[in-house]
């Protein structure tokens, strides 16, 4: 399996960002996407996961198990937790397992994993930023996608939570899995490449 | 496919009905405005027993506008919106799915409070088996035609309004077959089965349509 991004170019708001992009991502590969703020780095994971159309180009996920989009393909870890409050954590996962089609790992295991398992049925308005953010990771784990486009994985995450990603996403990645990641931090991913957005040197 | 619909079903509901969600506010609502009216015409109880219907309509309408806007832009807010676009289900049925849950949680609640608040109009059993049948059958027409103002209120950071504005209008005729049927029901010249047919169909051809161009309204805000 492989990302292709080819020519790609993207205008937000009359702005151009980037333009005449390239890269490929092969499976097992990390692609980490650093450049200073307002460099496109988030505009490009979202027109990857599909939701921003690009101005120019294509990107492709080469064999794929006929994926109607490369957005069913993927996981997507932005900003924003998407964590509802009202429910509780174990409700959250267990509403991603359900909408992905998910089953390899049972939603406890990825509470676990995360060591939410304590806090499961309390409502999530109650965790901290910290946890709601390890309750939106913990969603790679219930459904199996290859592609996982991650923007600021590491916000608001304490080292023991650093480092439980770190290991997961090792994991996904000598499974066969893609990484990319949108960062500051400098994450130690194995086989990792850096693509630098900004600076006009895109 | 079945179960990732019905994850977005059971997950609005709940989030509907705990605490906060919203789901009570509109049959509230609906009893201040209904019990308004009654102050503004005066102690005329056979006057209020003709109008009626029309009050007990125009109430479902308002009440039924209240909450739209959050169906999308909630999840918009929270970024969930991006999740429910990658699950692996055409987004038109998970909007369908979120307009039936929102009609469960606000639009089936009006019809079923139509009755009570009918005795506070003086109306007599058959006006209030009539008023809840035409709610019954009317109200997923307001839900899924406003469910189009809902995706396109994701734009809007106070979107509200703006969407009972929009939705207004749109919702004249509902509102007219509704009290027309009614009226029928209660005995007048129209037959009864002509204007309501007219909201079936409407309620009908609006589950079909209106998460089909909710679905593009969003696709379009969001690019």
């Amino acid at each position: 399996m492989r990302l292709l991004v080819e020519d790609l170019a993207c205008v937000r708001g009359e702005r151009s960002l980037f333009r005449g992009l390239g890269f490929t991502v092969g499976a097992g590969e990390a692609l980490l996407v650093t450049g200073p703020n307002g460099a496109g780095k988030s505009s490009l994971l979202r027109l990857i996961a599909g939701f921003l159309r690009p101005a120019q180009g294509r990107i492709v996920l080469e064999g794929g198990d006929a994926e109607p989009s490369i957005g069913s393909a993927a996981h997507f870890v932005g900003h924003l937790d998407a964590v509802k409050g009202a429910l509780s954590a174990a409700e959250n996962l267990a509403f991603a397992r359900s909408l992905f089609g998910g089953g390899r790992a049972h939603a406890d295991a990825a509470l676990a994993r995360f060591g939410l398992q304590r806090l499961a049925s309390i409502p999530a308005r109650m965790l901290s930023a910290g946890q709601r953010r390890r309750l939106a990771l913990a969603r790679l784990l219930v459904a199996r996608r290859p592609l996982w486009l991650l923007d600021e994985p590491t916000s608001a995450l304490d080292a023991e939570g650093q480092e439980t990603l770190l290991a997961l996403a090792n994991e996904h990645l000598s499974g066969g899995g893609l990484v990319v990641a949108a960062t500051h931090a400098p994450l130690k991913f194995a086989r990792v490449r850096e693509l630098r957005l900004g600076g006009g040197a895109a | 496919m079945i179960e990732a619909l019905r994850a977005v079903f059971a997950r609005d509901l709940a989030i509907a009905f705990r605490a906060g969600g919203g789901a009570g506010i509109g049959v509230v609502f609906f009893l201040a405005i209904v019990t308004v009216v009654p102050f503004a015409i005066g102690p005329d109880l056979p006057l209020l027993t003709r109008i009626g219907p029309a009050i007990l309509w125009i109430g479902a309408l308002l009440a039924s506008l209240l909450g739209l806007d959050r169906i999308f832009s909630a999840d918009h807010e929270d970024g969930s919106l991006d999740q429910l676009l990658l699950a692996p289900v055409p987004f038109e049925l998970i909007a369908a799915a979120k307009g039936a849950a929102h009609w469960v949680a606000t639009g089936l609640p009006l019809a079923i409070a139509a009755p009570l608040l009918g005795l506070l109009l003086g109306l007599d059993a058959k006006a209030l088996g009539a008023v809840a049948l035409t709610l019954l059958v009317g109200t997923p027409a307001l839900t899924f035609f406003g469910l189009v103002g809902a995706a396109l209120a994701v734009a809007l950071p106070r979107g509200g309004l703006l969407v009972a504005v929009l939705i207004l209008p749109l919702a004249v005729p509902i509102l007219i077959f509704g009290v027309a049927a009614t009226n029928a029901a209660i005995g007048g010249l129209v037959p009864f089965g002509t204007p309501f047919k007219l909201i079936a169909a409407l309620s009908l051809a609006t589950f079909v349509l209106g998460p089909i161009a909710a679905a593009a309204a969003i696709r379009q805000i969001r690019d």
